[in-house]
């Protein structure tokens, strides 16, 4: 069972909701913190990690000696990475998608690819629930490739619980795409609201069956509730706004931790999940409305 | 003219909030809403629009099966696993990279360009706007954030504006990247949480990669005021910045919720410290050579 905890908007509380789901299944849990760009779950989960990749893409470089400047290279790449002008080929590597088309279709057999690299995926274990998570090099734009190294560490013996990046665009969709689940957790807000619509109907596109956590749920209007009610998408939990968790979160403390009367919920939460999982059919697709 | 991008690394600590309070606060500026994956500032500015274009910065191969003799050449050269065994092509995993359509030896594979969102011009109370939306699950936001930055930077100089102020979106990737590169400043708006301060510093790490200047706003800044000391203390050795600190106030959410800026809804704590930071970047960026 896969399990994404997105979004749309950011700062919602996906890393709450996600770390606190892994804490009460305990070993039955592992935990990919997917948002590579910005990766919290850390600080709320104390790891020790055991083991740490680098994650790298192939990138071009041109052997001179063998490169007859024919401007093949140039007027296959599509992203810009490889620019020939006049007898010089010049490669903008951070452009470079990695594609491999320059190098094999290079008729000298100038081209050879190199790593550049994306980050680091970092594994091991906060008490019993296996842990991984990417890290983005500062100054790479490209996360996608690597929030897909953290994915191919789902191990099918556990619950995966996904924490995604915020948005509704390519780095979110690398992540949710093989989820049986995605628990949207937002606000009570115009923000929350618009954002959930953008995120809502992204996965709908998908097909994968949703529901909603409202965080600090009575601290806006109730915009979302009738959103979800509208669209048939269960409203799965509501974490009223309380001091002592914010305190708590903002010291690296687990909501678990703060509020225990909260263990119960989120153990309840994994099982209506679960139910819903294993139960629902790929729904319609359906525009921003 | 200049060009200030607010940026956040965590989301949801402020950038939309204080990038409509500046523009309310600020005479002739554009406003540039680069959080295309996720736009707010509208709901705030409410735009009447007044351009509205169609991006299109995508490609995306496709199999002509009627031409497609399964040879599988396609599927062994796509590094994106973006060829089902069917032989049909999955537009969330394509690259656009092209490489199918130039290994098919039945020419069955084209490329086409894709609507990946669309971008406006409109005007608001705050003054001209330039903003997008990339279309639910799109890519490209890159391209889209630096369309928005260029044409924000046209309308300044048709209308005369002297200031730009760009919202930028959470993360320190790729959208990221393309709307800090070459702007005149960057505004960090973090909160004193673990997660906020971590986000903070590889937010910092980034557009000083850039040798961009930089400062920092805290908001919320007293729901963990040790914290926030550390940081002020962090930024005097650092020598960054600090802008301002803004207090919790449920002003900011009512004000949100009434689909106003702060400035225009209330005049408590939040308010008084956004006039402050005001003040301070008239007095500090805007003296800045460029």
């Amino acid at each position: 069972m896969i399990i994404s905890v997105a979004s749309g908007k950011g700062g919602t509380g996906k890393t709450t909701v996600a770390t606190s789901m892994a804490k009460v299944l305990g070993s039955k849990a592992q935990l990919l913190d997917c948002d590579v760009e910005e990766p919290n779950c850390h600080l709320l989960m104390n790891p020790t990690i055991e083991t740490s990749e680098t994650v790298s893409l192939p990138v071009p470089e041109i052997d001179a000696e063998k490169c007859t400047a024919c401007g093949v290279c140039g007027d296959v790449c599509r992203f810009s990475a490889i620019v020939v002008i006049g007898d010089q080929v010049i490669t903008f590597p951070e452009m470079c998608h990695g594609c491999g088309g320059c190098s094999l279709l290079c008729p000298e057999q100038a081209i050879r690819e190199v790593p550049r690299e994306l980050g680091v995926v970092e594994s091991g274990w906060s008490g019993g629930v296996k842990f991984v998570q990417g890290r983005l090099r500062i100054g790479e734009a490209m996360s996608p490739p690597l929030i897909k190294a953290v994915t191919a560490k789902i191990t099918p013996d556990r619950i995966s619980i996904l924490d995604a990046p915020p948005g509704a665009s390519c780095p979110v969709i690398r992540t949710v795409e093989d989820s049986d689940f995605v628990i949207l957790v937002t606000e009570p807000t115009p923000f929350g609201l618009h954002d959930l619509r953008i995120a809502v109907s992204a996965f709908n596109n998908l097909g994968l069956p949703l529901g909603v956590v409202l965080n600090r749920s009575d601290v806006g209007d109730r915009e979302v509730q009738a959103f979800c009610e509208s669209k048939d998408i269960p409203l799965l939990m509501e974490i009223p706004h309380d001091t002592a968790i914010a305190q708590g979160y903002a010291r690296g403390r687990l909501l678990v931790d703060s509020a225990p009367e909260y263990i119960e919920r989120f153990e309840g939460l994994v099982g209506r999940i679960m139910d819903l999982g294993s139960q629902s059919l790929p729904q319609p697709s359906e525009a921003v409305s | 003219m200049k060009e200030i991008t607010i940026i956040s690394g965590k989301g949801g600590t402020g950038k939309t909030t204080l990038t409509a309070a500046l523009g309310v606060l600020a005479p002739e500026v554009v406003l540039a809403d680069c959080d295309v994956d996720a736009p707010d500032l509208h709901i705030l500015a409410d735009p009447e629009v007044e351009l509205r274009e169609e991006f299109a910065g995508g490609i995306k191969a496709r199999i002509e099966p009627s031409a497609c003799n399964s040879c599988g050449k396609c599927l062994e050269r796509c590094r994106f696993e973006a060829i089902t065994d069917e032989f049909a092509v999955d537009p969330f995993s394509c690259e656009g990279c092209g490489v199918c359509s130039h290994v098919c030896p039945e020419d069955a594979i084209t490329l086409e360009e894709v609507l990946n969102g669309h971008w406006f011009i409109s005007r608001t109370k705050m003054g001209p706007m330039v903003h997008a939306a990339l279309l639910p699950g799109e890519e490209n936001s890159g391209k889209l954030v630096a369309l928005v930055r260029n044409q924000a930077r046209v309308l300044a100089k048709k209308e005369g504006k002297s200031l730009i102020i760009v919202d930028g979106s959470p993360g320190v990737g790729c959208p990221v990247i393309a709307s800090v590169t070459g702007a005149d400043h960057a505004i960090i708006v973090t909160e004193p949480t673990m997660s906020g301060l971590h986000d903070m510093k590889r937010a910092l790490e980034l557009v000083r990669g850039f040798t961009i200047p930089v400062s920092i706003v805290v908001n919320k800044s007293d729901i963990h005021p040790e914290m926030t000391e550390s940081i002020r203390k962090f930024c005097d050795a650092e020598k960054v910045l600090l802008l301002g600190t803004i207090p919790y106030d449920r002003a900011v959410i009512d004000a949100m919720v009434a689909k106003k800026t702060i400035v225009e809804n209330a005049n408590g704590p939040a308010r008084q410290a956004i006039d402050k930071i005001w003040n301070r970047f008239r007095s500090t960026i805007l003296q800045e050579e460029s």
